[in-house]
């Protein structure tokens, strides 16, 4: 007994180096970790202001313009609001399925963040699988879903929660042929890897152009997976009340809310990355000044102005997902479901084989 | 042995994005104000007393669209290996892929016609 403590102290006195280096490592990778969080809840706030002052203008409305200027703060205001709103469990419900649902919803789409890469090469974890992970994390929210519906043992809610798991894995699966394609194009599932296939020609090396199908189709099942109009059938006011968020009050119906800005945002993202060539400014060598050459830009430098393209391209997309919130009228359940089975997934299943013969024909 | 350092980062994340809910969950039942009462926490029904449970028989419609879900979901994965290294396997694993993809449309459309993706 005496022998071990003695060693363990030899130990800790021959390397004090090594454990403070391990400590210095822990605290960098949180460092990382905690700047992704923070810009994603800054990410969801503009988001949620974009949106209402895009709705308003569309509607001809003012818009939230008190709470600091131009009305910045409103979503900070409402978030506060709802930490001070009173919990409610309905009482016949399920304690446990009613607090996880909203948990697993925030922690799935969470999770898909540590594969976008924001400018050249920053990423949280470049992992071989990329955007597989984003395939799998996002099955993982319908469950979620389906928990928070079954637990508050409502009609609504047990009825939102079904619809809102029969609409996310029905526009899963040409979701996920839509991104194979894609990396079939740049022959690796990497975020990275994608990127930088689609930097060789500028505007026109963009996968925009390369997968004209594969772009509308993934918008399509982005927007359903969002449960946006014109798919926002689990949470169809005229029908179900709220759908699966029915029962929900305070706080936990605010993860709910962040949930579906989170996913929002992250499918905005994926799109910039996926489709619209990421960090790269897209815009052919010949017109630019070395001036504004990036590559041989200082370092620092060159990674800001990747994150402001990145987000310069994700918010503008963000428009279009905003504005058809206005425009279109909201498809019926088995129009939904038509759409999604006998229209989506034999066009996807087409693109996936017409994008490997033109690669055949490259070969 | 097969190590994926890859993904620590990732399990941190995960425990730090797990941590979120309940840091708010905790905050909020600090600061959040309690009043209970029995016609408050009933659960809703369009304002009438509820009437029965709400864990009941549904339609199997819902367990139809999850088979054909799983099914796709399987072939995606399958498909996904062999298009990570479509350059290297060349034309013949093509012919091959074409026709596992065609043994699922058939799956497609038989469904299809048996009425599994039909709603009503």
């Amino acid at each position: 007994m005496i022998k071990m403590i003695m060693d363990t102290t030899e130990i800790q006195t021959i390397n004090p180096f090594s454990r403070l280096e391990v400590v210095y490592g822990i605290l960098w990778t949180l460092v990382p970790i905690f700047g992704l969080v923070l810009g994603i809840i800054i990410g969801v706030l503009v988001i949620v202001w974009l949106e209402r002052e895009i709705s308003a203008g569309i509607q001809q409305r003012i818009g939230p313009e008190y709470a600091g200027p131009l009305g910045i703060l409103q979503a900070l205001a409402d978030g506060v609001k709802l930490l001070f709103k009173e919990n409610l469990l309905p009482s016949r419900g399920d304690a446990r399925l009613f607090s996880i649902g909203p948990s697993i919803a925030v922690i799935s789409i969470l999770l898909s963040y540590s594969i976008i890469p924001f400018g050249d090469h920053l990423i949280l974890s470049d992992l071989t699988i990329g955007v597989f992970l984003w395939i799998a994390i996002s099955s993982v929210a319908p469950i979620g879903l389906l928990m928070s519906g079954y637990g508050s043992n409502n009609k609504y809610s047990f009825l939102g929660g079904l619809r809102a798991t029969a609409q996310s894995i029905s526009y899963e699966i040409p979701l996920t042929l839509c991104v194979l394609s894609i990396s079939l194009l740049s022959n690796s599932p990497s975020t990275i890897d994608i990127v930088e296939a689609q930097s060789k020609y500028g505007f026109w090396g963009w996968n925009l152009w390369r997968q004209p199908i594969g772009f509308i189709i993934f918008l399509c099942s982005s927007l359903a997976e969002c449960e946006r109009l014109p798919f926002d059938l689990p949470e169809a006011e005229e029908e179900l009340v709220a759908g699966y968020q029915t029962e929900y009050s305070g706080i936990k119906f605010g993860l709910f809310y962040i949930a579906s800005y989170l996913n929002l945002l992250v499918s905005s993202l994926f799109v910039t990355v996926l489709y619209l060539g990421g960090w790269n400014l897209s815009i052919a060598y010949g017109f630019i000044p070395k001036l504004f050459d990036i590559n041989k830009a200082g370092k620092v430098f060159g990674t800001i102005i990747g994150i402001l393209i990145t987000l310069a391209k994700t918010y503008l997309f963000l428009f279009i997902p905003i504005a058809t919130r206005w425009t279109l009228p909201r498809l019926r359940m088995d129009q939904l479901l038509s759409l999604g089975w006998k229209f989506l997934l034999p066009i996807s299943l087409g693109n996936l084989l017409l994008t490997t013969s033109f690669q055949l024909l490259s070969l | 042995m097969f190590l994926l350092y890859e993904y620590d980062i990732f399990w941190v994340f995960l425990l730090i994005s797990s941590l979120i809910p309940i840091l708010t969950f905790f905050i909020s039942g600090v600061l959040a104000p309690i009043s209970k009462g029995p016609e408050k926490l009933s659960s809703y029904e369009s304002g009438i007393e509820p009437m029965g449970d709400a864990w009941l028989q549904f339609r199997i419609r819902y367990y139809m669209f999850a088979l054909v879900f799983v099914v796709f979901d399987v072939e995606t994965v399958f498909l996904y290996p062999w298009a990570m290294s479509f350059d290297i396997l060349g034309v013949s694993v093509f012919v091959e892929a074409l026709i596992f993809v065609l043994i699922l449309i058939i799956g497609l459309v038989f469904a299809w016609r048996k009425g599994a993706l039909e709603w009503s």
